[in-house]
């Protein structure tokens, strides 16, 4: 599984750090390392949206505070 | 609202604004021979002896507007007919001279090369003078003046010179860093940088608005000192509205490599940094042996871009910088294939009016990628408190930093000699082939006092303040 996160200037400034964090605390915690494959990408055209992420191409849209829920939903669910 | 510091300047930044207008419109085939008697109308001439020789100038700088001379591999050129072949006099008398009975002048001369006239005024007889300058430092009238040419005296290296035949200047290509100096210092505008503007637009229109592939600007830190007529995010909303898919900071690059050279110091020892392409090719150039101890590193610019290219492809990336000699850096292999144009400030002031784009009347958007450490890589001393910054953030606390930040190419002279002779104090050479670091840059619109001072607001103002965080997921 392929996890984007964008960290353009804007998402950037919305917490794209902090949202890389908690997904990487939590693909550790739950022992994803091999599975999940995070990566950073420059603007996804959506940055209204942001923090823009993409799980093998498809799009959420985050913040900080809902990365534990989004990785619930849509990463433990999947991998 | 002063854009640029001199009148050659904006002479080369209205050719360059004409050549691009005609590009975005298709018209440049058909139209490129009008610009000329547009830039220089009438019959009464305002630069040169008669408006013909103006608009031959001119030619000669459409020509270099785009892309120059191509079997010559410098991005700098000389433009033969624009060139006022200054007089080369070196140490002369003048009309200060008070006849005094001292004679110092004759006593520090060590080839007898001084006489005295029936009023006692001295001569200096030029079949013998070998320009030491004894007798300028000895006199305490300052009478004696060396008449040095602006871009000899402006090339430290000494790669520029008169050709014996017309006298007018000539570049050494096997010792030319393509610094820009000369460039920014010729007061007759005779030394161009090679532009590659029409690369960067034809970029950004076969991109199809970004749907055949996406173009990113890169841009350098030294931005925050530019354009100050207008806020640096109308600066980043005027390229996007050129076409640009979105802009990236060249600061973020610096973290990569202020992380990745601050490992390597700690491996290695001793180091010189390879950040700026000036220093690189000066090392190249004038002291091969030295080599070795260059960092593997890119450079900033190429390392993001280098990111960027394996991100998101299919994609180009134009860099935009203060900075004429990436426009050779971006030549090299191992750096073209991650850099597709570099562009000066000069000439994306130049595409922002080819397009009518007034970028104060435009919203602010927002330029946020990198740490304070990245951004303040666009001044001297910039690069070596961030390899500090390094080095503390991997916790290798047993490894004494001792930086020794260059401040323009003489400095770097001065280093690298030492270095070669082991007499150096110290064990990272900063090396910045500019004076005042990347704000000295040829290709800056304008330089001052204040311009530190801007680079160092905009460092602070960045959102992550350590490296490991700006660069935590480019790993």
């Amino acid at each position: 599984m392929k996890i984007s996160v964008c960290i353009g200037s804007s998402c950037h400034l919305k917490g794209s750090r902090q949202v890389v964090e908690k997904l990487q605390q939590l693909i550790r915690e739950n022992g994803l390392g091999d599975k999940v494959e995070l990566s950073g990408n420059f603007c996804l055209g959506r940055c209204q949206e942001g923090v823009c992420v993409t799980v093998d191409g498809e799009f959420h849209s985050l913040s900080p505070e809902t990365v534990g829920e989004f990785f619930t939903n849509n990463v433990l669910a999947k991998a | 609202m002063r854009k640029f510091d001199t009148k050659v300047q904006h002479l080369k930044y209205k050719v360059l604004r004409e050549v691009a207008r005609l590009a975005w419109n298709d018209k440049l085939l058909d139209e490129v021979m009008n610009i000329p008697k547009m830039i220089v109308p009438g019959d009464t001439p305002t630069l040169r002896c008669c408006v013909y020789k103006e608009r031959a100038i001119v030619e000669e700088r459409i020509k270099l507007a785009m892309g120059g001379d191509k079997s010559n591999p410098n991005v700098i050129e000389v433009l033969d007919i624009a060139c006022d072949e200054c007089p080369v006099g070196g140490y002369v008398v003048t009309d200060s001279c008070r006849g005094c009975l001292a004679h110092r002048c004759e006593e520090v001369c060590p080839r007898n090369a001084i006489t005295y006239d029936d009023n006692h005024v001295a001569h200096i007889d030029k079949t013998k003078c070998i320009n030491c300058g004894k007798c300028a430092n000895a006199c305490q009238y300052s009478a004696i003046v060396n008449r040095v040419r602006p871009c000899e005296r402006a090339c430290k290296i000494k790669a520029i010179s008169p050709t014996r035949e017309t006298h007018a200047a000539s570049i050494d290509n096997s010792k030319c860093i393509a610094c820009g100096a000369c460039v920014y210092q010729c007061p007759f505008g005779a030394i161009m940088d090679k532009s590659f503007i029409l690369d960067a637009i034809d970029a950004i229109k076969k991109s199809k608005n970004n749907t055949e592939y996406k173009v990113f600007a890169v841009v350098a830190p030294s931005i925050s000192s530019q354009f100050t007529y207008a806020k640096l995010g109308q600066v980043i909303a005027g390229l996007k509205e050129l076409g640009f898919y979105t802009v990236v900071e060249a600061a973020l690059g610096a973290d990569m490599v202020a992380d990745a050279e601050s490992r390597e110091l700690v491996e290695k020892g001793f180091l010189t940094s390879s950040c700026c392409p000036g220093f690189v090719s000066y090392i190249e150039k004038a002291f091969p042996a030295m080599l070795p101890y260059v960092s593997h590193n890119l450079s900033p610019m190429a390392a993001i871009s280098k990111y960027i290219k394996e991100h998101e492809s299919p994609c180009k990336v134009v860099f935009i910088g203060p900075c004429t000699a990436k426009k050779a850096e971006v030549q090299k292999e191992g750096v073209r294939e991650y850099v597709d144009v570099a562009l000066t400030f000069e000439e994306l002031q130049a595409l922002f009016d080819s397009r009518d784009i007034d970028i104060t009347a435009l919203q602010e958007d927002v330029l946020d990628n990198a740490s304070y450490f990245g951004r303040i890589f666009a001044r001297s001393g910039g690069l070596s408190d961030a390899v500090a910054q390094g080095i503390k953030e991997h916790g290798d606390t047993d490894f004494e930093l001792k930086a020794v930040p260059c401040d323009g190419i003489e400095a770097c002279r001065v280093a690298l000699l030492k270095k070669s002779k082991n007499l150096l104090d110290g064990n990272f050479i900063e090396g910045m082939a500019c004076t005042g670091g990347c704000i000295g840059g040829a290709g800056c619109l304008t330089h001052g006092e204040k311009n530190k001072a801007e680079v160092d607001k905009y460092g602070r103002e960045a959102y992550e303040k350590s490296i490991t965080d700006a660069i935590a997921l480019l790993k």
